[in-house]
Formats: C-alpha cells, structure tokens, sequence
C-alpha cells in the first residue's frame, strides 16, 4: 500500500495524553509508524527488541480487559517487562494517593506509565509529576486517545484516507472518552464527523466541537461512510436518559432494516464490549461491512507504535542533555 | 567530495556481483534476495532482477527494515533513530538461502542488527552477505562474501550513495 511518508518529521512528545493537542502531522506519525509494527503481530516470533530492558507499568484505576491486555501484549511484543497494577490489588485501597503510587513504582526505575483513571485529566496531572513516560488510556469522560488512533488507523486501512470521508458516532456521547478522541483525530485527518445520539446524551457543549450534530439515525444513515457504534455504558447512566433499552434500540441500534438504508460499502465499527441486540444487532457486528476485530488487532499495532515513540522521545530529552 | 563510482559503473559492479553470486548459487534453487531499507532495498530488488536473468528464473525478494534491532536505539548518544518502516517480506525465510544485500558495509552494526531481524522471521538455511561497497572500519567480526569494490575511507569521511530511485542522482561519493 502506497504510504504517504513524514520522513522528516520527528516525534518529540514523551507523553499521549489526548489527540486534541496533536497535529495532523502528529496523528499521521503514529499511523504510518503503527504500519510498521502491524507484521510483528503476524510472524512466528511476534517479539522485537525495541523496548528490551524497559519497563513499562499498566497503573488500571477502572476496569478494562481489552485495553489493559493490548497494551500489555503490545509492551510485551516490544520486548518489556510489564507490572499490572490494579486498583483493586494495590495500596489505593488503603489510601495512598494516585501522586504517591506513581512516584513509590518510578522508585523502582520504570520507563513507561500506562494509565487509566476515572478522573478526567489524570494522565496530565501524572505526567507533570513523574519523570516516566506517560500514556492515557482513557481519563474520565475526557480523552482516549491509542482507541481514536486505532479507529483512523483502521479507517485508513479500509479506505485508504479519511479525507472527505463521512464518519458517524452514535450513543452516548456525553460519557463518551472514545467519541471525544474520535472526534480530534477523525476531524484533523479530513473526515467529516456526525454525532448521532438521543440530546439527553450529547455533551454540554456540544456546538463547540467541530461536528455536525444529528437526533436521529434514520436522518442521516444514507450518507455515512464510516458509522460507530458506541456501547451503552450502564454503569456511567445516571438518571434515565432514555426511556427502555428497547425503546433506544428502535431509535439508535444498528439493525439489519437500517443497513439496508446505508451505503453498501459502509464501515462499520465499535470500540467493544458489544452489546448485542441493543447498539447493534449480531448479523450487523458479525456480517460482512464489520471491521470490529479487525480493529482489535490494529490496537495492537496502534500501541506498540505510542510505546516506541513516546520512549524514543524520552530518549532523545536525554540526547539533548548530553 | 570524490566521486568513486559513477552511475555506470554502479551498474557495472551490481552486473558483476549478480554473476559471482549466480555462479555460486547456480544449484541453489531457495535463493533469496533480502535488501535492508532504504538503499539496500534499491540495490536488492536490481540484484534480484540480474539474478533471475543470469539464472533463468525469478527471484524471491524482499525488504527488511531494521530499526526496531538497532543497538543505538537506547543510547542517549547514539544517532537518532529513523523512522520505523514495514518490512516487506512475503515468503517464509526458512531453509532459503539468502542474500542479504545494503549498500555500505562500514561497522557491520546494521548487518548484525539484520542478522537478528531476519532469524526472527525463520530459519534461513543460509545468510550471505552482498555490499556495494565495503569502506572498512569494521567494528564487529562481520565481513561481506560479495563486495562491488573495497576501500579503505578514513573514520571522519562518510560514504554516500546516491540512486536514481531514492535521490536526484546516481553515484557513490566520498565525503
């Protein structure tokens, strides 16, 4: 496949916090590098040496199985050692503070914080703390950036650019981390992003973000190129913002009769846990427009590609105090 | 800035390269020929296109980029590091013979860091090791089995390849 390449870019961030402050040029960064680590995953020995000797910590303050173990095989695959810390096996449970974990685990001399929190922005208060290198993998209702790097990178991969391209988001995305990420990588790259949702679950301000905005999946259905499907998050729902499941289902789920109304070459995505039936119907998921596993194993290469950059960058910080 | 090969004579000792190796490989029917990126690559996919006519048939090529294997990757006063780029090999290295091919053969780091690559992917029954020019210095206990042309170039000059393919121009000049 034809690349566009950056060869003269160089990386310099030893931190992804989120994709609103990244360029385009950035965002294209970590895709083109993240096509290089794509064959790793394929070959007999999925290992490299890049990382050897390094070590990465996975500090999980909310649960994840997806995310936590892509990362993990990602480090793992670049050869890292990996600490798991889990809020629930750790010292948080007896009161020590988030400053505090991270500053007693770089106390035993490690390159790499990978972190998930519910608090949005504490991936940033830990970058400014520690001298590690930091990783957001998702931060309250604020960013996610390595699952909106790995749905462009599997954009681009399906369809060549995102340029011009019509990319629909819908459900909940008022606590969506994944939508807001989505939305700053997809924009910065030149698609054209809808959000599509009930207005009980669309952001507080949402006309400050550079989107269209649509109530109704039967509006805009026929003109998406890309839709995704955001999983319905009970345990972020307060209140009743829609009436039942089965009444969001009709209005929002992605079901064969509504395919039927899309383009025939639409992508279709979901960052998973999928919940069948309800966001979308198990024919859709599994048929033949879907790229929801595809997008799974380009985490992987995805998170390999932030591993090795931010710690490139960490590594020239020191070059330039030599 | 001495010119020590021009384009023609590029050509010229890539001919003669591709004849020795054929010679020598004439039976070898899992002959492989592997270029590390960039300017190995270039110098590979030509190599791999005399191959096949002087033997009469095609020749598996490859590219293989190696930075995720290079020694200097972690050294704060290392070089930086270019960018990682695929590596695009689509046969199974194990049991081929192959030729590994770069343009430069100066402290034998990135052949080691080949070297490992390479078995990574399989298990060749052999690795060959072709340069265009082999400029001495070496700092590991590698050597080419095929060189275009030996010269010694002190330590504080640079050897720069140039092709058609990757650059304006095509030669090979002393820096």
């Amino acid at each position: 496949m034809a690349r566009r390449r950056t060869d003269k870019f160089r990386w310099h961030r030893k931190h992804l916090l989120g994709l609103r402050d990244l360029s385009r040029q950035e965002i294209e960064h970590i895709l083109d590098t993240a096509h290089g680590f794509e064959q790793i995953s394929t070959r007999s020995i999925k290992k490299a040496p890049a990382l050897r000797g390094k070590v990465v910590v996975n500090m999980f303050f909310e649960d994840s199985t997806r995310t936590r173990n892509s990362f993990t095989l990602a480090a793992n695959r670049l050869s890292a050692d990996v600490i798991e810390f889990t809020k629930k096996s750790s010292s948080v449970s007896k009161g020590e503070t988030l400053i505090d974990t991270a500053r007693n685990l770089e106390a035993m001399g490690i390159d790499i914080v990978v972190i998930r929190h519910n608090a949005g922005g504490a991936a940033k208060l830990l970058s400014r703390t520690i001298n590690a290198c930091v990783v957001n993998a998702g931060d309250g209702f604020n960013e996610h950036p390595t699952q909106a790097l790995l749905d462009a990178y599997t954009i681009r991969r399906v369809r060549g650019s995102l340029e011009g391209l019509k990319v629909g988001i819908v459900g909940d995305i008022a606590h969506s981390r994944v939508a807001r990420s989505n939305v700053w990588a997809l924009t910065k790259l030149g698609a054209e992003v809808v959000l599509i949702g009930p207005p009980t679950l669309m952001p507080g301000k949402v006309e400050q973000l550079p989107v269209r905005v649509s109530y109704s999946l039967d509006d805009v259905i026929e003109e998406l190129d890309v839709i995704n499907m955001l999983r319905i998050q009970f345990e972020r729902l307060g209140g009743n913002p829609f009436p039942s499941v089965r009444e969001y289902s009709h209005f929002f789920g992605l079901t064969v009769d509504r395919m039927k109304r899309a383009k025939e070459n639409i992508t279709v995505m979901h960052p998973g846990p999928i919940n069948r039936g309800l966001e979308i119907e198990s024919e859709v998921a599994d048929g033949p427009n879907s790229v929801i596993l595809q997008q799974v194993a380009n985490g992987l290469a995805v998170r390999m590609a932030v591993l090795f950059l931010v710690h490139q960058a960490a590594i020239e910080e020191q070059r330039g105090k030599v | 800035m001495d010119v020590i090969l021009d384009a023609k004579q590029i050509e010229a000792k890539l001919g003669q390269l591709a004849r020795t190796v054929a010679g020598d490989c004439a039976n070898a029917d899992e002959l492989a020929v592997i270029g590390i990126r960039s300017r190995g690559e270039v110098l590979a996919q030509r190599l791999a296109e005399m191959l096949a006519r002087e033997l009469g048939r095609t020749i598996l090529c490859g590219t293989l980029d190696i930075t995720l294997y290079r020694d200097d990757l972690n050294d704060p006063q290392g070089d930086q590091p270019p960018t990682v780029r695929s590596t695009d090999i689509d046969f199974d290295v194990t049991g081929k013979l192959v030729l590994l091919v770069d343009d430069v053969l100066h402290t034998g780091r990135s052949v080691r860091s080949a070297m490992d690559a390479l078995i990574d992917l399989g298990r060749p029954q052999a690795i060959r090791l072709a340069v265009l020019i082999d400029r001495g210095h070496h700092e590991l206990p590698i050597q080419a089995d095929y060189a275009g042309i030996k010269v010694e170039v002190p330590e504080d000059k640079s050897v720069l390849v140039q092709l058609w393919d990757t650059d304006e121009m095509e030669q090979v000049v002393i820096e």
